[in-house]
């Protein structure tokens, strides 16, 4: 069966953001980007159903500018056989993305659409489920563990009391969570193949979806800086404070 | 103005989120109706009917909503939320997964994870795990909210007494069903919402060594949490985990054992009023938010916490 993988470009997960003095938002200029980590892990497990003989065809999309394809050859690179680039330098919004995702769904038809549960910049945690609501298929959010089951797939999901698992008919979209697997890395020979590998370009108004934020971003700011405390000596004295100054306990 | 909040529950018993959603959805302003969703839910929508602020409770008991499942809720709350201004639900797994269904299906945005309100179009929510607070403003008719429960102080519980309607709507996508669950049992106070919580990090070094925290949490009535690394090391459940893809969490106190302070576990706590830290690293980024600092080696430290606590307590 084919699948589908959606990755975003976004800041990389260990950089410090920045809020530009101006407050319209973070500083990207110059800024390490990377493959957003829920995304990695949508890929790898694409590659591992695949390696199972579940999977037949991995195809990767990303919604982005232009250098959006790096993070698509990285996807490649790891194991995907091709790699559709929905270019625009507008912001795209969740609900966007969605729609564009649900254009290319319905030109390719996989059986399985992966995502991460959330991008690590704008931490919204709703592509996945629009997708999904869009092309009316069923949704495995946050999961731990996909069983393709012929017809059906079962999702472990992470969920606040513990774990829940559901059966989903195919076709169906599954969003990652952390503990789904360990991505692995990409080796040279599989960097220098994956430059060979297709990667078709469209544009949102190919797929016939026009990009009209509804979110207006008003302003940015930093959040108020904690001031750091004291160091205190021994328990007692950490105790003594707890109780006397701070009264938490 | 018009509210519908979704209330979070386990069929028995309503969560307290929700009376924070009541207090986000006071300060917006308007109508407030209560929808309660779920499988021989009755005992919740009295529940739901007492808390402050309430206008109708409407409840859809169905098989269709036992387990939460986000294609049926979202459906149903699509349903159900036309002709009201706002729906909103807690932001924890439930309002995360089928709210952002029930947005595609009415056409607009979802605001996700909202900790303030400006008016009843602009609302404030972190953004890059909380190292920037972002102002957004809906331009939708509708607007669908999650709510960051720990971003507001629960409404009362007790005092109200709003009407209570049958709703008469069954939205089965008949494409998702149940398989089973596995919830973790602990008498300890919820960790999302509990006033004290005690966390420990890759310094516990084994799953074992976490009894010491659950000693000095009970003497405390305090939450057990934990950093990704003491997940990912397989130490404590993933239900347990603190930080920008766990829970996030608001205490009174919050002390980190065995924790650096990674910017994604400082998304998690970092709205702490006092945090403790201990840990053996001077350097660790941890005590740069502290508001006390303790350089020790927690297999010494935490005992003494333990007694000296016995003392005072």
């Amino acid at each position: 069966m084919k699948v589908l993988v959606a990755v975003k470009r976004v800041i990389d997960y260990n950089v410090k953001v920045r809020v530009k003095p101006d407050n319209s938002g973070v500083d990207l200029a110059n800024v390490k980007m990377a493959m957003n980590p829920f995304c990695e892990i949508a890929v790898e497990e694409a590659v591992r159903l695949k390696e199972k003989g579940v999977a037949s065809e991995i195809v990767v999309v990303s919604i982005g500018p232009k250098a959006a394809q790096e993070q698509i050859r990285t996807a490649l690179a790891l194991g995907a056989d091709r790699g559709i680039h929905v270019e625009t330098d507008e912001e795209v919004q969740s609900l966007e993305a969605a729609k564009l995702l649900k254009a290319v769904v319905e030109k390719e038809e996989p059986k399985l659409v992966i995502l991460g549960k959330q991008s690590i910049d704008s931490d919204n945690n709703q592509t996945g489920q629009m997708l999904a609501a869009l092309t009316g298929m069923a949704q495995g959010t946050f999961a731990s563990e996909v069983a393709v089951d012929g017809e059906k797939v079962n999702v472990t999901r992470e969920v606040d009391g513990g774990l829940m698992t559901v059966s989903l008919n195919l076709p169906a979209v599954v969003t990652t969570d952390l503990r789904l697997n360990e991505p692995r890395y990409a080796s040279l020979p599989n960097i220098m193949k994956a430059k060979k590998k297709p990667l078709d370009a469209t544009t949102p108004a190919d797929l016939g979806v026009e990009i009209a934020p509804r979110l207006e971003t008003v302003k940015v700011e930093a959040p108020a800086a904690r001031k750091a405390g004291i160091k205190v000596e021994d328990v007692a004295q950490l105790v003594d404070k707890l109780k006397n100054e701070a009264k938490v306990i | 103005m018009s509210i519908l909040v979704f209330a979070e529950h386990d069929n028995s018993s309503l969560k307290q989120a929700t009376l924070s959603v009541l207090a986000a959805a006071k300060e917006i302003g308007g109508d407030i109706d209560v929808l309660v969703a779920g499988e021989n839910c009755g005992a919740v929508a009295e529940q739901a009917a007492k808390a402050d602020g309430v206008n109708k409770v409407l409840v859809a008991d169905n098989a269709a909503y036992g387990h939460n499942l986000g294609e049926n809720l979202g459906e149903l709350v699509a349903e159900a939320g036309k002709g009201y201004s706002h729906i909103l639900a807690a932001a924890g797994t439930t309002g995360k997964d089928f709210m952002p269904r029930v947005a595609a299906l009415l056409d607009v945005a979802q605001v996700s994870d909202i900790m303030g309100v400006v008016d009843a179009d602009t609302f404030v929510r972190p953004i890059y795990a909380g190292n920037a607070i972002a102002t957004v403003k809906s331009k939708d008719s509708t607007k669908v909210i999650t709510v960051r429960p720990t971003a507001f102080d629960p409404v009362a519980g007790e005092g109200g007494s709003a009407a209570v309607e049958n709703l008469d709507v069954v939205k089965d996508a008949g494409i998702s069903s149940f398989v089973n669950e596995e919830l973790a049992k602990s008498d300890r106070p919820d960790l999302a919402s509990a006033s004290i919580v005690i966390s420990g990090g890759r310094g516990m070094q084994n799953g074992d060594n976490f009894k010491m925290l659950e000693q000095v949490a009970d003497l405390l009535g305090a939450a057990v949490g934990a950093s990704r690394a003491a997940v990912d090391a397989g130490f404590v459940p993933n239900d347990m985990q603190v930080g920008q893809t766990g829970k996030i969490v608001a205490p009174q106190l919050y002390v980190a054992v065995g924790i650096s302070g990674a910017i994604q576990h400082l998304a998690g706590m970092g709205d702490s009023k006092v945090i403790v830290a201990i840990n053996k690293d001077e350097e660790a980024p941890i005590f740069q938010v502290a508001d006390y600092g303790l350089v020790a080696d927690l297999f010494e430290a935490v005992p003494q916490l333990e007694e000296e606590l016995k003392k005072v307590l």
